[in-house]
């Protein structure tokens, strides 16, 4: 097994490389930290991994991805699969005031990472198998005034995921969504993080690995959201408009 | 990031529950900022890791905690060398999972696998092992320390013997332990070969021990302290060694099942403790005799019980551990026992063990020759803290003292008078960290 995961020093990322690195994967680790990629990949040695490699990239930045992704196979040795974990949550507030900030999630969140899920679709096309596993979030699932510029952007990566899964139906690879609720991550901190609603990133990465092999393009993560969604979505506005949630 | 965010935290016993502030890092990048941050806000700080310490010494109410448990790496592991380093907040659960299949063991262990290394070294945890291997302070060679100007030392028992001494079972007051790098022991198999001996009386435990040490690796005792008379002190010896054949692979754990939430308190009473003392004892009996056990069911049997703690209900308990010097320790234990059982106030799970003579580089550390005893109590207000300061009498004449990471309460007296490199110790404390024990045992 040999994956690729791009934001690999988030909280979700970490703990899912841990799982592969149980199973003796090979692990290619991206992101922009070249320190903490280090710390990680030797912990995942040590965990299991048969490697641990590391790549030193800004994958927010949508430019140059196919050459880049293509260098990042290359250094593995090939790809079965890719986990797309990096996103920022930004600040919704100063985001409708400055629309610089808002071009910032959007391009992060939905431009890049659109652009890395198009090169691996078109990597594990060509191959005939491999998995597309992307990090999304309940938050694309209705827009609320706490965070829909967010919510918007990981929306649009929804439609582009299953739409990639939609393109691979009946043959080999696989594209899969993972929407986590909140999870008690760096990016979350600073939130009032306690209740049962509030999942850990070791619960999230379970369902990551275990749907990067199997399982449908959506999965909610842990698994009641999506009954808490499906709730949610099919609220009348005259409700959810009255709602502080 | 380096915030501090109001937390639900709580130590083991449950007995003090108070609001705190906590700080989350995930690289120990983050650290320098947080201690920084820690300063400009006035908060004393503490590292704390899984909270399984029973008292106070994990808590501190007023400054700040830094929840070391996501840095929880592994740096190096060297199994030819035999050395492995990890970051302060990685669980022993974590590390034995790497280091069992590839043939070795921790050199001491306590009673659970949910501590974190900084927590163990913070205070210097023995095991079922003492009297051969004493505590796992013998056994750290490096330790990465964060101090509260932001700045990183590396010690070892060369290059820095007081502070590393003073960091050794110094109860997180030094600053905050960021890695070790720990000596472990080559062991063939996952499987332990042990043997369950029942006894009478307090007599026979102490010629059962004495025949033992020498044999085996692992003694320890389960007794039953609602025990009377002639029966007075009467239990379950243990002892085993690794098993020299077998599989190498641990399995995936011990937990069988999790107390979902905290039992009303009317199930802890003097006749269901005692009725479960009775059973407990019997079923040991018989199940007398040797055998081989899985290597998790061996060190950690409380391990099957997720949550244990929450069967003590919601006011929480407190665990009482004392050790006394082998000169006086037949009597001294004997008076412990009669006093316990004569108050009605029992416990589950009490452990009785004999330490070894083997030293600690520790300033504070808890082990010396002589006997232990260990119990916890259901916290019935007033009457569990006369009989808990009953004892504290017996332990005191005896010149023996208590265990900080069990204490929720003990008397500055009582800390001063167990422990006399205290002053010493005192010195190396870092100004910017502290504690809810420290507080309370280092006032005059």
């Amino acid at each position: 097994m040999r994956v690729i995961i791009l934001g690999a020093t988030s909280a979700i990322a970490s703990a899912a490389a841990r799982l592969y690195a149980a199973e003796g994967a090979s692990l290619l680790l991206v992101g922009r930290d070249e320190n903490r990629l280090a710390q990680a990949a030797a912990d995942l040695k040590a965990r299991g991994a048969e490697a641990a490699e590391v790549a030193i990239s800004d994958l927010g930045d949508p430019v140059d991805v196919e050459q880049r992704l293509d260098a990042f196979v290359r250094q593995l040795g090939g790809v079965d699969h890719v986990l797309l974990a990096y996103g920022i949550l930004g600040n919704q507030g100063e985001a409708e005031r400055d629309l610089a900030d808002a071009e910032t999630i959007l391009r992060v969140n939905f431009n890049s990472a659109a652009a890395w899920c198009l090169a691996t679709a078109n990597i594990i096309e060509k191959q005939g198998r491999g998995t597309l596993a992307v990090i999304g979030s309940v938050a694309g699932d209705r827009g609320r005034r706490a965070n829909f510029i967010y919510g918007a952007s990981k929306a649009g990566l929804e439609a582009l995921v299953v739409g990639i899964a939609h393109r691979f139906a009946d043959k080999g690879p696989r594209a899969v969504l993972i929407k986590p609720g909140p999870t008690m991550t760096p990016m979350t901190e600073g939130m009032n993080r306690k209740g049962a609603l509030w999942a850990k990133p070791e619960q999230v990465a379970a369902i990551v690995h275990a749907r990067a092999y199997r399982g449908g393009p959506v999965a909610y993560a842990p698994g009641f959201w999506r009954y808490i969604m499906l709730i949610i979505r099919n609220l009348p506005s005259a409700i959810f408009n009255r709602m502080e949630i | 990031m380096t915030r501090f965010e109001p937390a639900d935290v709580r130590s083991w016993g449950n007995v003090l529950q108070a609001e705190h502030h906590a700080a989350f890092p995930a690289w120990r990048d983050q650290l320098p900022r947080i201690v920084l941050s820690g300063r400009q806000e006035g908060r004393a700080l503490l590292a704390t890791g899984l909270r399984r310490s029973y008292g106070d010494n994990g808590l501190n109410p007023e400054g700040g905690l830094i929840d070391m448990a996501g840095l929880d790496r592994i740096i190096s592991f060297d199994p030819q060398r035999r050395l492995v380093r990890v970051e302060a907040g990685l669980s022993f659960d974590a590390l034995l999972g790497v280091i069992v299949r590839q043939g070795s063991f921790l050199p001491v262990t306590p009673g659970t696998r949910f501590v974190t290394m900084g927590g163990a070294v913070a205070n210097d945890v023995h095991g079922k092992n003492h009297h051969i291997n004493g505590t796992i302070g013998r056994w750290v060679r490096r330790i990465g320390l964060m101090r509260s100007n932001g700045e990183e030392l590396e010690l070892t028992l060369e290059s820095d013997p007081q502070l590393f001494s003073a960091t050794i079972g110094g109860l997180g007051l030094t600053g905050a332990i960021t890695w070790v790098e720990l000596e472990v022991l080559p062991n063939e198999s996952a499987v332990m070969d042990a043997e369950n001996i029942p006894f009478d009386n307090l007599d026979m435990f102490f010629s059962l021990a004495a025949e033992s040490d020498n044999a085996f690796d692992y003694t320890v005792s389960w007794i039953d302290c609602l025990a009377k008379g002639a029966s007075l002190g009467r239990g379950i010896f243990t002892r085993g060694n690794h098993a020299k054949t077998g599989s190498r692979l641990p399995g995936r754990g011990n937990t069988k099942f999790t107390m979902p939430l905290s039992l009303p308190r009317l199930c802890m009473n003097r006749y269901s403790i005692s009725a479960f003392n009775s059973l407990y004892f019997r079923n040991g009996k018989r199940k007398a005799g040797r055998q081989n056990i899985p290597i998790y069911q061996f060190f950690y049997p409380l391990d099957s019980i997720g949550r244990w703690n929450r069967m003590y209900g919601s006011k929480g308990m407190y665990q009482f551990q004392s050790v006394v010097p082998p000169a006086v320790e037949k009597d001294a234990t004997k008076e412990m026992l009669k006093t316990i059982s004569a108050s009605g106030q029992g416990s589950f799970l009490a452990v009785l063990k004999t330490f070894g003579a083997v030293a600690s580089p520790g300033m504070l550390s808890f082990p010396r020759p002589g006997t232990t005893l260990a119990l916890d109590f259901p916290n019935h207000g007033e009457t569990t803290l006369r009989l808990m300061a009953r004892l504290d009498d017996i332990v005191l004449e005896a010149g023996g003292r208590l265990y900080p990471a069990k204490d929720g309460r003990m008397s500055a007296r009582m800390f001063k008078a167990g422990y006399p490199a205290w002053q010493d110790f005192a010195k190396y404390v870092d100004s910017g960290f502290s504690s809810h024990f420290w507080k309370r045992v280092s006032q005059e």
